[in-house]
């Protein structure tokens, strides 16, 4: 039951943030950093796991280990800037967290682009 | 280990703002806002900590180098 026990630590620190925003706002914004940081740190093991299937499959499937990795880095990336622009949002700068955004998709477009000149030369050498 | 850095920095939180109210009161607005920026940075250093760990840790589950 480890669900149980991140659900308080979220609960703890929700209140930890409501007690302290009042005074100190940038203590209670650095408790949520914090806590993002605890709770995928707890759940690093379970997400390697599925990784590691996940990389099987694809070996199974005779999937170029290319692709697989792109997909990957196309997560990494979106939720690390999921967590910034979040964390900025909580923080009352929603500008900051769209430029965020913005750079993320333009990240994960830089990263797709291969796959996509594969597919049209494919679709070019099927086409007569 | 995990859980502990968060009482750690709202106790901090806690001390600072109690000490900066204090003295605020006492008349002496510079003070209280050097003793606010010390504890920014004190609780700063421990997230940083944490953030780096976290990167470094995405780093290589997702392979981003």
């Amino acid at each position: 039951m480890e669900i149980v026990q991140i659900v308080s630590i979220g609960l703890v620190a929700t209140i930890l943030i409501v007690l302290l925003k009042e005074d100190k706002p940038e203590i209670g914004i650095q408790i949520s950093i914090a806590i993002g940081a605890i709770i995928f740190l707890l759940m690093l093991g379970k997400i390697i796991s599925v990784v590691d299937v996940l990389k099987t499959l694809a070996q199974k499937a005779n999937i170029d280990m290319i692709y697989m990795s792109s997909v990957l880095k196309i997560i990494g990336i979106a939720y690390v800037a999921e967590f910034g622009a979040q964390i900025c949002r909580d923080a009352g700068s929603s500008s900051t967290a769209s430029k965020i955004e913005f750079a993320a998709k333009i990240m994960i477009l830089l990263l797709s682009l291969p796959i996509l000149m594969a597919v049209l030369d494919l679709i070019i050498k099927i086409l007569p | 280990m995990d859980v502990d850095i968060l009482f750690k920095i709202a106790g901090i939180g806690i001390v600072i703002s109690i000490l900066s109210k204090v003295l605020d009161e006492a008349g002496r607005k510079e003070q209280a806002q050097m003793t606010t920026l010390v504890g920014v940075v004190i609780v700063l250093m421990m997230v940083i900590q944490l953030i780096s760990q976290l990167f470094s840790n995405v780093k290589t589950m997702f392979q981003l180098y």
